[in-house]
């Protein structure tokens, strides 16, 4: 078992070195095909090992393999070292089977790109440092794959650095990614400094042998190291930079500011469960922002005509979902809804690229509609992805969206007011996808005639994956079978909740979330999750509130329809009856602005400052002094070097005669 | 040994004194640099001629011996000088060394 594991991050690392070396020597169909079938090498490995831990009894699924020490002085010691647990083996699944599918998309989608082999180098590169993000055992490791995975991300969105906007776009990401990275950072060196080591397995056994007195320096380092996530989560106030990130080819917005990379923030906020669970206060911050973000994102995607910008606040919006879940203490339905989002949303951002590929690469909305006439594929798997992110079962969304709004009530650290925002924020999300799809594919066809002329579907790498993809939005819910409708439709007891039970050993159950809550606080005051706890076991509450989020859902979309199809004026009115809100909502809350003049220009002022006050005055003022000085005094000297040979014998002739009688007198 | 020549040591001094100069003014004033060149070998004679009368007049053999190095190194000199003339000749046409000024600061 040991034996491969390795074999998992190093697959794709080879591919990056045949691409990046050979590449534009080899034939791009065998460039492709490499990059393609080192991510499913590395699939094969991961389901394989995924099946050995199955075998395995639930509570000993973990396995541990140490390639080498890495950095050993002193005090400190950190490895290079790979861990297999449940959480990991669900990330290294959805990273390389995900991933393996955007890879061949992009086959079809990057093929007449000049840079093709690079392209994929980068693609690869990323899947490596995903990978060891998600296998390392240690915050070291774990920081080298967050830090590989921005590089890859800023590489790729900057792909098309010919356009302006596309390497300003990752300069941005990199530098607001750079602020969350830097709490990343400062966490860590807190962690080491209080526990005197970096690996997850020392740091969480302490934290769980000694809560009580552990609390308030664990909150600090929760807090810092939610900093870290909310940059590359793209979470409020660190989330500008991912609606900018479109600029990129869309299978990388599908692969890094969907699928995978995003989730990271989740993933290390799941994986330091013991942590959050013994800090409350940074668990309701975590709450508290995903909620707010889940909202304020849907709203700003109710308005906007770029086919990717919708795609990416709607991932905004998903991600806060996940934190919200998990600030509710159930980090299963937050990395449950990863998976189901990792499908949906792939598969949504695909077939906006298929769009896309069909329009000539224009991605306004307002210049579509009724494509699917002429786009059959691409147009029913968009509905898939669409039904399974407005939470319509038997979709995925359905499963993994409901498990977060019920957890985000009965969850140890649920509330009603998280609860009300999750279900608000469905209801957007419904709305928003309903006019996204309904503009898109149906009603009157808006576009001009060049573009309508050479309307076509994909080709079949593309459509394939589209259809794969969808399949895995609808199915991938029934993994993860609430208790609840298990027991009504009396299914057998592996079929209930099988992915939250699989996944417990690595995030922790019910029960433990609860001890731990109270240890941390000490006691009595832990009202909240015995109150959860009660309401766990409610089933006619949980159909109830399931009933009203699916009535919201359905009435969302059938809004939309309405609004967009049967009376195409009632947007546009509405917009003219609001124009307040509605400028407000397109401008995005003005938020891009605010940056710009608060962090930005006073950013850019001090640069200036610095660059005209300090550097050109005092450094070159420093060193074109001592060259001018030096020019002076050579002036003087100057004189003497007459070029003429005799001048030199003369000067040589007095010197020594002087030497002479200075020695004879 | 002892100093029992017809010419006194003085004579000798004053005899490379005089050739130093000669050589030392001619080095001084003349452009050509084939007779610059003879200048300085009669600058490094007159040392030669010192050196053996020194030696002499001293008793040590030092002197003489001083005497086959500097002949090595003129000739050297003079063989690197002359290969150098007729590089900068094949290049300026001219081998005035007023010409040769470029080096002035």
């Amino acid at each position: 078992m040991r034996a491969y594991l390795w074999l998992i991050p190093l697959l794709p690392l080879l591919g990056v070195l045949i691409n990046a070396w050979f590449g534009h020597r080899l034939p791009r169909r065998v460039s492709g095909a490499v990059a393609c079938l080192v991510v499913f090498g590395s699939f094969v490995l991961g389901v394989a090992a995924l099946i050995r831990l199955i075998g395995m009894p639930p509570g000993q699924r973990i396995i541990y393999h140490k390639l080498f020490p890495w950095i050993s002085t002193g005090g400190f010691e950190s490895a290079v070292a790979l861990m297999y647990d449940p959480l990991s083996a669900v990330m290294v699944c959805v990273v390389t089977g995900v991933g393996f599918l955007i890879h061949v998309y992009s086959l079809g989608y990057m093929a007449h790109d000049p840079r093709y082999p690079r392209f994929f180098a980068y693609m690869n590169l990323f899947t490596f440092a995903m990978l060891m993000l998600v296998l390392a055992d240690n915050f070291l490791l774990m920081f080298v794959g967050w830090e590989g995975v921005g590089l890859c991300s800023y590489l790729l969105i900057g792909f098309w650095f010919e356009r302006k906007s596309a390497s300003d776009a990752g300069m941005k990401a990199f530098i607001v990614n750079r602020v969350g990275d830097f709490g990343f950072l400062l966490g860590m060196m807190f962690i080491f400094a209080v526990f005197g080591s970096l690996r997850f397995h020392d740091v969480f056994k302490q934290v769980a042998a000694d809560p009580a007195t552990l609390t308030l320096t664990v909150t600090g380092i929760c807090l810092l190291l939610f900093v870290g996530a909310t940059g590359k989560s793209a979470q409020i106030p660190l989330y500008v930079w991912l609606p900018d990130a479109m600029e990129g080819p869309t299978p990388v917005s599908a692969l890094i500011h969907a699928a995978t990379m995003v989730t990271a923030g989740v993933y290390m906020v799941a994986r330091c469960w013991i942590m959050f669970l013994n800090a409350p206060l940074a668990l309701t911050v975590v709450a508290c922002i995903g909620a707010l973000t889940a909202l304020f994102a849907a709203t700003i995607a109710l308005v906007q005509n770029d086919i990717k910008r919708v795609l990416a606040y709607s991932t905004i919006s998903q991600l806060g979902y996940m934190f919200m879940a998990c600030g509710a203490g159930v980090f299963a339905a937050g990395v449950f809804h990863l998976m189901t989002h990792a499908f949906f949303k792939a598969l949504l951002f695909l077939g906006a690229g298929s769009v896309m590929h069909a329009m000539s690469d224009d991605t306004d909305i307002r210049r579509m509609g009724g494509l699917m006439k002429w786009l059959p594929v691409t147009g029913v798997t968009f509905w898939v992805g669409t039904l399974a992110i407005s939470g319509i079962p038997p979709f995925s969304g359905f499963f993994s969206k409901d498990e977060i709004i019920w957890s985000s009530l009965a969850g140890p650290m649920g509330s009603w007011v998280f609860w009300v925002f999750g279900v608000v924020t469905a209801a957007l999300t419904a709305f928003y996808m309903a006019r996204l799809t309904f503009k898109v594919f149906h009603g009157q066809p808006r576009m001009s005639g060049e573009q309508k002329h050479h309307l076509h579907e994909s080709p079949p790498s593309m459509a394939w994956v589209l259809i794969l993809l969808a399949v895995g939005a609808s199915l991938a819910g029934f993994l993860n079978i609430p208790p609840a409708i298990a027991h009504l439709l009396h299914l057998p007891e592996r079929w209930t909740a099988a992915f939250t039970n699989f996944l417990e050993p690595s995030v922790g159950t019910h029960e433990q979330a609860v001890y731990l809550l109270e240890a941390s606080v000490g006691g009595s005051q832990i009202g909240f999750a015995k109150l959860a706890h009660g309401l766990q076991h409610n089933a006619a509450l949980e159909f109830g509130l399931m009933g009203i989020t699916l009535a919201l859902a359905a009435g969302a979309i059938l809004t939309g329809r309405w609004m967009y199809v049967s009376r195409p004026g009632t947007g546009t009115a509405l917009a003219r009856k609001l124009p307040f809100l509605f400028r407000t909502l397109q401008n995005k809350y003005y938020l891009d602005e605010f940056y710009k003049a608060v962090i930005v220009r006073p950013g850019m002022a001090l640069g200036n400052a610095l660059w005209r006050g300090f550097d050109v005055l005092v450094i070159e003022g420093i060193v074109n002094g001592i060259a001018i000085a030096t020019a002076i005094i050579s002036r003087l000297f100057r004189v003497f070097q007459t070029g003429y040979v005799r001048n030199y014998a003369a000067g040589i002739l007095a010197g020594a005669i002087l030497i002479i009688w200075v020695l004879m007198r | 040994m002892i100093w029992n020549a017809t010419v006194p040591f003085g004579a000798w001094a004053v005899l490379s004194g005089l050739l130093f100069t000669m050589g030392a003014a001619g080095f001084l004033v003349r452009r050509d640099p084939i007779v610059m060149f003879m200048c300085i070998e009669l600058m490094l004679n007159a040392g030669n001629l010192l050196f053996v009368a020194a030696a002499r007049y001293l008793g040590v053999v030092d002197g003489q011996v001083y005497v086959f190095f500097v002949m090595t190194v003129a000739a050297a000199e003079v063989a690197v000088g002359l290969a150098i003339i007729v590089a900068i000749f094949r290049r300026k046409t001219t081998i005035d060394v007023d010409e040769m000024s470029e080096m002035r600061g």
